[in-house]
């Protein structure tokens, strides 16, 4: 588990290197800063064990976003809307799935699609402009907490706990696995892949509508131009949490602590006055070291390198 | 070669192996599965560090950090997978890396083209130099593997199996290609499962066994009963023997089957109990067959029937359901998912079974692995080692095992022992005529005719995509089925 040593590492580096990294009040922000990304990764994370690839998340963002403020305007019950905007993204995701398993095309092409597909839509319905102003009791999904700890924190983890138990023990889990290892053997053995392909598609539509639903409760506003480059954030939190893009392996356990390697970092250079220019930079720095790491432990361990 | 030493984790898979080669000889590497045959020549040409041991050639001791230097000091290998590269064509392959240039940059075709039909026809390959691999059948990639290495004029040539996937006259121009290439002086190291071959071609021998030195002896007086008891430590009954057959009920009945460009108005039946075997060379629409009628490929014509029931069967699930397993030829790309455990491969066809509400249930699952490992004696330290880190042998057991757990009443074994040792075979063999026993039927495709002749009950012969010639127990001897194959 190198990815949970790097994360230590790093917070006991910033835990010196600041007396303001560790506090209450800092550790739980950090923490609810990777909440988005984090329910996003969480499909991507099935969808590149598959040996697929999502690229319209962020695009998915702005469409559940759009789909839940336009009913709310429209005075649809809010618990309604939500429900729409889920929907929303599982469809999306639906239409991934069946590009990709009917139509035979390539996930990073048919996904490729979809992420112009959707934000044009978003942009299309909102008329370009954002959705503002939600009842406090729907902003409480944001702002809520439980005991202390906020509800995008909560749910995030719930999400975790729910997806690393189907991986490791519901047929779904299995599949996705063995398809990402080897789809021809896979399907020689009778299972119905395109099928499972598709479903796990529809899990990060959903998961995007979901992160979605969150980030519009902060902001109090659904923005057509919400999720850009979301996509990237989220790739980069499962090959941090040593998920092969080639398919096959990897846990959200990893994803997690990937995305919170990229919450700390953003935040601890921050602590540190660090400008934003040269936070990029180190971020694609971590994501390359990361993988580079990993890649020596697997060959150390003689697992499979992909 | 002389004292080499390789450790894994967890294994020695080289103690202080010696070995001397010489000049224009054939010498013939021989072992188990595991015995440590593939690491010594991975470590003579680069592929591997040793850990200890020293090599010379032509008495200058070398080291050889990686591949590249091993080619520089002319040792040339053919490895048992492919690895060429299906887009591009057989001679752009053979001259890869190192293409010839006009003017410094451009890539001279023709000569490419011509410098790879000189080889093709020095080895008597029947292969288009500008036919793009993946257009090409295995042997045929094969012999394009070899004209790769004998490209690079060699003065130590390894072959690691290389007739795995030849027919019998590939493999007669292979051998005279291999004499060639010994008058010329070139050493020539030999991987081979196939003791006939050993006769046939090898000078000296040198047997392995779990990563020691065991002998070498010149092949002339050695003998096969003697070979096979070093490799494998005990005596083992080379014949091989069909078991007694009750013929059962009729299970499955094919008529006029036929997918064009593959397979034309094939018909035959299977019966409970009964072991049929298919021959023919590679090409003849052997796999078709099986993949025709378990649902890969679809059909364009003619009527299946499963337990006298016509049935429309349009994918692999349909035929698991109606009780047909099929082992692929390649294990590696369609039998296994390498990186997953032998647990969860040998469940994967069965996991709906073994699982309540979508969750698997773990205690079933484990138990059906484990039972399988005991009865198919699997050699793994446990259920959950990935399947990668397997032998050979031991993965093909864990391909069986899937059907197994599927309780399949008819099962097509496509190439059921290619690329295992013997003792794995022999064990392969026994498990085949059990599962007959039990009533399974049997439809068994081999390109190893005495495994065929053996364990038979009945034998069909394609050519073309037909069935040319069918044969029962008393009739089929080997010369009478390849002279069928062939159409002679």
């Amino acid at each position: 588990m190198g990815t949970l040593g790097g994360l230590l590492i790093l917070c006991i580096g910033l835990w010196i290197a600041t007396p303001h990294f560790v506090t209450v009040s800092n550790l739980v922000n950090v923490v609810q800063q990777s909440t988005i990304i984090g329910v996003i990764a969480v499909g991507m994370t099935f969808v590149i064990i598959s040996g697929g690839i999502d690229l319209s998340v962020g695009s998915l963002v702005a469409v559940a976003g759009i789909t839940f403020g336009t009913l709310a305007q429209a005075n649809v019950p809010l618990p309604l809307a939500a429900a729409g905007a889920l929907i929303a993204g599982t469809l999306c995701g639906a239409v991934n799935g069946a590009l990709i398993t009917i139509g035979r095309l390539p996930p990073f092409i048919a996904t490729l699609g979809m992420m112009s597909v959707a934000r044009g839509i978003a942009l299309m319905l909102s008329d370009g402009r954002p959705i503002s102003g939600f009842p406090a009791g729907f902003r409480a999904l944001a702002t809520g907490t439980v005991a202390g700890i906020p509800l995008p924190v909560i749910i995030m983890l719930a999400l975790y706990g729910a997806a690393h138990f189907v991986l490791t023990r519901v047929r779904l889990g299995r599949y996705t696995y063995a398809i990402g290892g080897n789809e021809e053997a896979t399907a020689l053995s009778g299972v119905n892949v395109r099928a499972y392909k598709t479903m796990v598609y529809c899990i990060s539509g959903f998961v995007s509508a979901l992160a979605s639903l969150l980030l519009v409760a902060r902001l109090n506003s659904a923005q057509p131009i919400a999720g850009i480059s979301y996509e990237l954030d989220a790739i980069a939190a499962v090959v941090i949490g040593g998920s092969s893009l080639l398919g096959g392996s990897g846990s959200v356990v990893g994803t997690l602590i990937g995305a919170l390697i990229m919450s700390v970092l953003r935040n601890g250079l921050n602590l540190l006055g660090v400008s934003s220019y040269l936070q990029q930079v180190a971020i694609g720095t971590v994501i390359v070291v990361a993988v580079l790491v990993d890649l020596a432990l697997r060959r150390r361990a003689s697992l499979p390198t992909g | 070669m002389e004292g080499i030493r390789k450790e894994f984790p967890g294994v020695v898979a080289l103690d202080g192996v010696d070995l001397d080669v010489r000049r224009g000889e054939v010498h013939v590497l021989l072992g188990e599965n595991g015995a440590g045959k593939s690491t010594l020549m991975k470590i003579l040409s680069g592929a591997h560090a040793k850990d200890a041991g020293r090599i010379w050639i032509d008495g200058v001791e070398v080291e050889i950090p990686g591949p590249r230097k091993a080619r520089e000091l002319g040792v040339g290998i053919i490895y048992q997978e492919l690895t060429l590269i299906p887009e591009l064509s057989a001679a752009e392959n053979v001259y890869l890396g190192r293409e010839p240039r006009r003017l410094g940059t451009i890539v001279d075709r023709s000569q490419m083209i011509s410098g790879t039909r000189r080889i093709f026809d020095e080895l008597g390959a029947d292969v288009p130099p500008a036919a793009a691999i993946r257009t090409l059948s295995l042997a045929q990639r094969q012999l394009v593997e070899i004209a790769k290495a004998l490209s690079l004029e060699p003065r130590i040539l390894v072959m690691d199996e290389p007739t795995s996937a030849l027919t019998t006259k590939e493999t007669q121009s292979l051998f005279a290609a291999i004499r060639r290439l010994i008058a010329r002086g070139v050493a020539i190291i030999y991987i081979s499962h196939r003791l006939d071959e050993i006769f046939e071609i090898g000078d000296r021998v040198t047997v392995l066994r779990d990563g020691r030195h065991v002998s070498t002896h010149a092949v002339r007086s050695a003998d096969r009963r003697q070979l096979v008891r070093l490799m494998a430590n005990r005596e083992l009954d080379e014949t091989i023997s069909g078991g007694t057959t009750v013929r059962g009920k009729e299970l499955l009945r094919v008529e006029n089957l036929t997918r064009r460009g593959a397979l034309e108005n094939v018909s035959f039946s299977v019966h409970a109990g009964e072991i049929v075997g298919i021959a023919g060379l590679l090409g003849a629409g052997r796999t078709e067959i099986a993949r025709v009628i378990f649902g890969a490929d679809s059909a364009d014509g003619g009527r299946i029937f499963v337990r006298g029931e016509l049935q429309n069967i349009k994918s692999p699930r349909d035929a698991i359901r109606l009780g047909i397993g099929f082992l692929t030829e390649d294990r590696k790309a369609q039998g296994l998912v390498l990186g997953r455990s032998v647990r969860e491969n040998i469940a994967l066809p069965v996991l709906r079974r073994l699982s309540r509400l979508g969750v698997v249930r773990r205690s079933e699952e484990g138990a059906l692995a484990d039972s399988y490992v005991r009865d198919l004696r699997i050699r793994t330290p446990s259920t959950s080692q990935l399947a990668l880190h397997l032998s050979g042998g031991n993965q093909q057991k864990v391909v069986l095992a899937k059907w197994l757990g599927c309780k399949v009443e008819i099962l097509f074994l496509d190439e059921p022992t290619r690329g295992i040792d013997v003792g794995a075979k022999q064990e392969i063999y026994a498990l085949i005529n059990n599962l007959a026993a039990s009533g399974v039927g049997i439809v068994m495709i081999s390109s190893e005719l005495p495994e065929v002749v053996g364990l038979s009950d009945r034998v069909l012969v394609m050519r073309g995509g037909k069935i040319v010639g069918e044969f029962n127990r008393a009739e089929a001897t080997q010369e009478r089925l390849l002279a069928c194959a062939v159409g002679a």
